[in-house]
């Protein structure tokens, strides 16, 4: 009996953590994010409403069929009752699903512009780090044995490469706002993940593969990236931040790196 | 595997404590060590969640005996990072292989199947006695790591590659640690495979006159459909485990891609993928999952319809589900990878057959409620425990419905919210249908009664622990909380989530200081509780036909003669309101 | 099932012998159980086997980095031996049927030396790689190779350590009615390994 009142205390906790938005979301700053919560918000809807009236139910046939004395009912079951619900389950979870195949598409089977602007990502234990490919618009030849994080090569650039003289490389991302971006996801050591919640985004980075991502974030401000995939001892302490500048900013900060590259140059 | 004994003529019981206890054939002694294990290894695996929830909200906090426990890993008595994913690996590597994969299956499976079935033990015995010990091998194994330099793997219980693969230079625990990880898992699979053989061949063949197979109780049901997800599953396991054991030892580059640098060395291996791993893996762990529940499952419908005093709702429904889930569990391992950089298009496949597998899972909690409709419920322990588990299994299958669709996954993937839904179905519900099989099958085994009120307040006090430590997690995983993260002080926005994790923190204290009551109860219930009658629960499978505990050979040489179904409760014109299995006239006046 | 006659209930249906799946043809329950149990354990060495092809197969896929191995020339002798020993074990089980006991310690003797020389000459094929260089790691090739060859090599000597006892038990005269279940068993599960290893044979011909 008690468990009854129980089962619907939680239930009920539950619904109104969800309902009241206790802990939430961080607002989306794109299109893509949006429509990501919508979907989430009409899945919310309907799983609510199930996981309501089923702890409901349960709670219900806990009381109304406590041992007062009353035979039990001699039943084997229903086949109607069977394959309605049956019926029902089966329209509904695949019909989420399809649902969701739009929001899915739209960041894994759409193509970005060719303008996007192209940055490379690598991930390695327990830092990010972040290459543009410069005026030049071409990502210069990279050498393992080149590789150096202290000297601030992680990429393991070659300077004899021009096209590698002019990439810019960066430990936080900083993007224009309003405009498509087009991540390529590398990882030198154990798989990590790039995570931006307010992006709705998350992809692994495997090492061995190229893994092409692409957003586009329209409101400025500054996002936590952490990393999303168990990648050793310093996982939790795997920090990036996205920042997205107004294209004017970007420029100027773009411009200040070329600079800063050309004085580390000259010899 | 290639000579099959098989003892059938006359069970004479064995004399001397080895031949009794410890290398016994006998399957309710398998059954029981079995048990054992996993109960020692539960309260192991509690133990380090413990470890971990404190480490989550006090990370710089200075405790003296962590120290001794662990020289290295909490050097100062402060525990590091490292030790931090160590416990969380064994954690999840304890619980899901010795507990959940051992109790309802090997521990229940092997003492009740025969009984059920009305066989005088299962079909290999010797078999059934190798399997148990490699298994114990298996924990032994394991457990070694915590004690070897570097001590236990960081990889968790999913050791992916490279992580996993490249040996010590990518953190402590990854050397010998990892590779004791990667033996103990072998021999479990070797174990469970031997295991597997043992029950479907039970099944199969050593049923007693009558009992078809639409007669079978549900348990035994989800047992043979779980023998077979184990036969096919950790074969696979074992050969990724093989694969993984190569790559590390002897130089081969199944898993490990060229150009690895790892830190600042770089490495000598060529043309591998670490998504090899996770396609191996998971079609391993996704049927896991299944061989965790399939038997809660079992053991719920069964308790409900006997404490329900009411047949079951739709018997061949359930049979047909359980068919159903066994096999689409094989069809949805792509489900963990939808992050992974696998094709697109597989994604959105693997989805369609994830949500085709709740309907099935949806169908068994419908006819659940149908059972309990119109019954006449008498509120035992494992009653509760059954009807707990309905609650749970509502609560983590519904957040499932988010899971499988790859879009939500984009977000949701790898974050508490996650770990919230695994530990609510996964988890706790295979728990509560452990707990549930205890209260109901203990005066069988040790023919003695549980205590009731003993019973009660651990479940309720349990129940109530379990939500509050894990309904919170999805909370913080909607907010974008990552998963496997030693302490949430780097980020900001995980700085806000702090009073929730501090709440769970002391749910988790709370929740597993109330398991003392129940291992109390259960020594002492095994020398001081009342003496159990044949069939205390009044209810009508076979094992409740013989004394509590049943002797050596099971049905005194008899074989017991099977006449109607297993739930043949309240029939109108019976006598008293159940009908037992092997009764050949239900009423002392037939009914026209 | 919702229309059950309580009435039927209350008098319950006879306790016919449950189908068995095999129409009463394969004995008594230990030996249906024997013959159930080494179906099984094939099955699980063959989801074994076919986790290690789907891997070969996606490796072999992923990069340029594969070289075709060249198999060495001893395999054929030795496909030719196991052959031969499938062949003796199986008549002699026929041979024990229809009552031969001497026919059948002859022919099950040989056949389980056939088995021994099969493993000799394994390990011969492994010692012609090596002495060419070729070792575990040198290629995604050989590693397969011998992790193919390792893993049969060990699933034969098991069965091999049943044909020895049958032997021992054959020849002295211990072979009662209560032991055809196990010639029976051990011959499927011979049989079992030949079919394995041709099928091994032919993916490293034609994929390795």
């Amino acid at each position: 009996m008690p468990l009854a009142f129980i089962v619907w205390a939680f239930a009920v906790v539950i619904v109104y953590v969800f309902l009241a938005r206790l802990w939430w979301f961080p607002p989306p700053i794109n299109q893509h994010g949006i429509t990501y919560d919508q979907h989430f918000l009409s899945t919310l809807l309907v799983t609510g409403v199930i996981f309501f009236l089923a702890q409901l139910a349960l709670g219900y046939v806990i009381i109304r069929y406590r041992d007062r004395g009353k035979p039990a009912v001699y039943s084997h079951g229903n086949n109607k009752l069977e394959a309605l619900w049956t019926s029902a389950a089966a329209i509904l979870f695949i019909g989420a699903v399809l649902a969701s195949t739009r929001v899915f598409a739209g960041v894994h089977l759409a193509r970005p512009p060719e303008n996007a602007l192209r940055v490379e990502v690598l991930g390695k234990q327990f830092a990010w780090s972040f290459r543009y490919p410069g005026p030049d618009g071409k990502f210069g030849r990279t050498d393992i044995k080149l590789i150096n994080d202290a000297a601030g090569n992680p990429f393991g650039l070659d300077d004899t490469d021009p096209a590698a003289r002019d990439d810019i490389v960066t430990s936080s991302l900083r993007v224009p706002a309003g405009t498509p971006v087009r991540l390529t996801l590398k990882s030198r050591d154990v798989i990590h993940n790039f995570f931006v919640r307010e992006l709705r985004l998350k992809q692994d980075l495997v090492p061995g593969m190229e893994i092409p991502l692409h957003f586009q974030a329209d409101k400025t401000g500054v996002y936590e990236i952490p990393c999303s995939e168990l990648c050793g001892l310093g996982h939790h302490q795997m920090r990036s931040t996205l920042e997205v500048l107004t294209p004017e900013e970007f420029r100027k900060w773009e411009q200040a790196q070329l600079e800063q590259l050309r004085q580390l140059q000259q010899p | 595997m290639s000579s099959p004994v098989v003892h059938h003529a006359v069970h004479a019981a064995p004399k001397g404590f080895l031949r009794k206890y410890i290398f016994s054939t006998d399957h309710k002694v398998i059954g029981k060590q079995y048990y054992l294990l996993a109960l020692f290894s539960v309260f192991v695996g509690m133990l380090l969640s413990v470890l971990m929830r404190f480490h989550m909200i006090y990370p710089d906090a200075k405790v003296s005996w962590f120290e001794k426990l662990w020289p290295t890993g909490a050097a100062g008595g402060i525990m590091t990072p490292e030790l931090y994913l160590s416990l969380m690996t064994m954690h999840g590597t304890i619980m899901v292989f010795f507990v959940l994969t051992t109790a309802p299956q090997s521990g229940f499976g092997n003492y009740f199947l025969p009984l059920q079935i009305g066989a005088e033990d299962m079909a290999f015995p010797v078999i059934n006695m190798l399997s148990f010990w490699t298994t114990f091998a298996a924990l032994v194994v394991l457990l070694a790591a915590f004690f070897v330099p570097g001590g236990a793997p960081l990889s968790g219980w999913t050791a992916y590659p490279p992580l996993s693969a490249v040996g010590e230079i990518a953190g402590p625990g990854q050397g010998t640690g990892q590779t004791l990880w990667i033996l103990s898992i072998a021999l479990f699979c070797g174990a469970s495979l031997m295991g597997a053989i043992n029950f479907i061949a039970t099944t199969i063949d050593l049923r007693a006159k009558g009992m078809t197979l639409m007669r079978m109780p549900l348990t035994c049901w989800a047992w043979f459909v779980t023998a077979i997800l184990s036969l096919l599953g950790f074969a696979v396991l074992l050969a990724a485990g093989i694969l993984l054991l190569l790559d590390r030892v002897a130089g081969t580059s199944f898993f490990l891609p060229a150009g690895l640098v790892v830190n600042d060395q770089i490495l000598n291996h060529k043309g591998g993928s670490p998504l090899l791993w996770q396609h191996l893996f998971w079609f391993f762990g996704h049927p896991e999952v299944y061989i965790a529940i399939l038997p809660g499952m079992g053991l719920t419908s069964t308790v409900l319809s006997v404490f329900a005093r009411k047949p079951i709702f739709g018997y061949r429904a359930m049979v047909y589900a359980i068919l159903a889930i066994g096999f689409l569990g094989f069809l949805v391992w792509g489900h963990h990878m939808f992050v992974s950089g696998m094709n697109p298009y597989t994604g959105i496949a693997f989805s369609v057959l994830t949500m085709t597998i709740g309907v099935p899972s949806a169908i068994k909690t419908f006819n659940w409620i149908g059972t309990l409709w119109g019954s006449r419920i008498r509120f035992t322990t494992p009653m509760l425990f059954a009807l707990g588990f309905v609650s749970l299994f509502v609560t983590g299958g519904i957040s499932g419905i988010f899971l499988g669709q790859p879009a939500l996954d984009l977000y949701l993937h790898d974050t508490y919210f996650v770990v919230g839904h695994f530990h609510m179905i996964m988890g706790v519900a295979a728990i509560f249908g452990i707990f549930a099989g205890t209260y109901y099958w203990f005066p069988k085994m040790y023919g003695r009664m549980m205590n009731e009120t003993l019973g009660k307040i651990h479940f309720y006090l349990t129940f109530i622990g379990v939500y509050a430590i894990f309904t919170p997690m999805h909370f913080v995983g909607v907010a974008g909380n990552p998963r496997r993260y030693a302490d949430f002080k780097e980020f900001e926005f995980l700085g806000q989530l702090m009073p929730v994790h501090t709440f769970m923190t002391h749910a988790a204290f709370f929740t597993a200081a109330v398991q003392l009551i129940f291992l109390f109860n259960f020594f002492w219930s095994m020398k001081k509780g009342a003496r159990a009658p044949v069939n205390p629960w009044e209810a009508t499978t076979l094992e409740w036909t013989v004394p509590s505990p049943p002797p050596h050979d099971n049905f005194g040489g008899r074989l017991p003669e099977v006449y109607r179904g297993a739930y043949e409760y309240s029939v109108p014109g019976a006598d008293k309101d159940y009908l037992m299995q092997n009764e050949p006239v239900g009423a002392a006046k037939t009914q026209e | 099932m919702a229309r059950v006659s309580p009435s039927d209930v209350l008098r319950g249906a006879p306790p016919a012998t449950p189908d068995y799946g095999d129409g009463g043809r394969r004995g008594g329950p230990a030996r249906r159980a024997g013959i159930t149990g080494i179906v099984v354990a094939c099955a699980a060495i063959v989801m074994l086997f076919a986790a290690l092809t789907s891997a070969m197969i996606v490796r072999r896929g992923l990069g340029g980095d594969w070289q075709t191995l060249t198999l060495p020339g001893i395999l054929w002798v030795n496909t030719g031996v196991l052959l031969a020993s499938s062949f003796a074990v199986e008549r002699a089980r026929r041979a024990l049927r229809q009552g031969r006991r001497e026919a059948f310690n002859h022919l099950w003797l040989a056949g389980t030396v056939l088995g021994f020389l099969f493993l000799a000459g394994q390990y011969a094929a492994w010692r012609q790689l090596v002495a060419a260089g070729v070792y575990l790691a040198t290629n995604p090739s050989s590693s397969f190779f011998y992790l193919f060859t390792v893993a049969h090599a060990l699933h034969l000597a098991g069965g091999l350590l049943a044909l020895v006892f049958i032997t021992i038990w054959a020849w002295r005269l211990r072979l009662g009615p209560g032991r055809r279940t196990a010639v029976d068993v051990s011959a499927f599960y011979w049989h079992f390994m030949d079919g394995l290893w041709i099928y091994l044979l032919l993916l490293f011909r034609f994929w390795g």
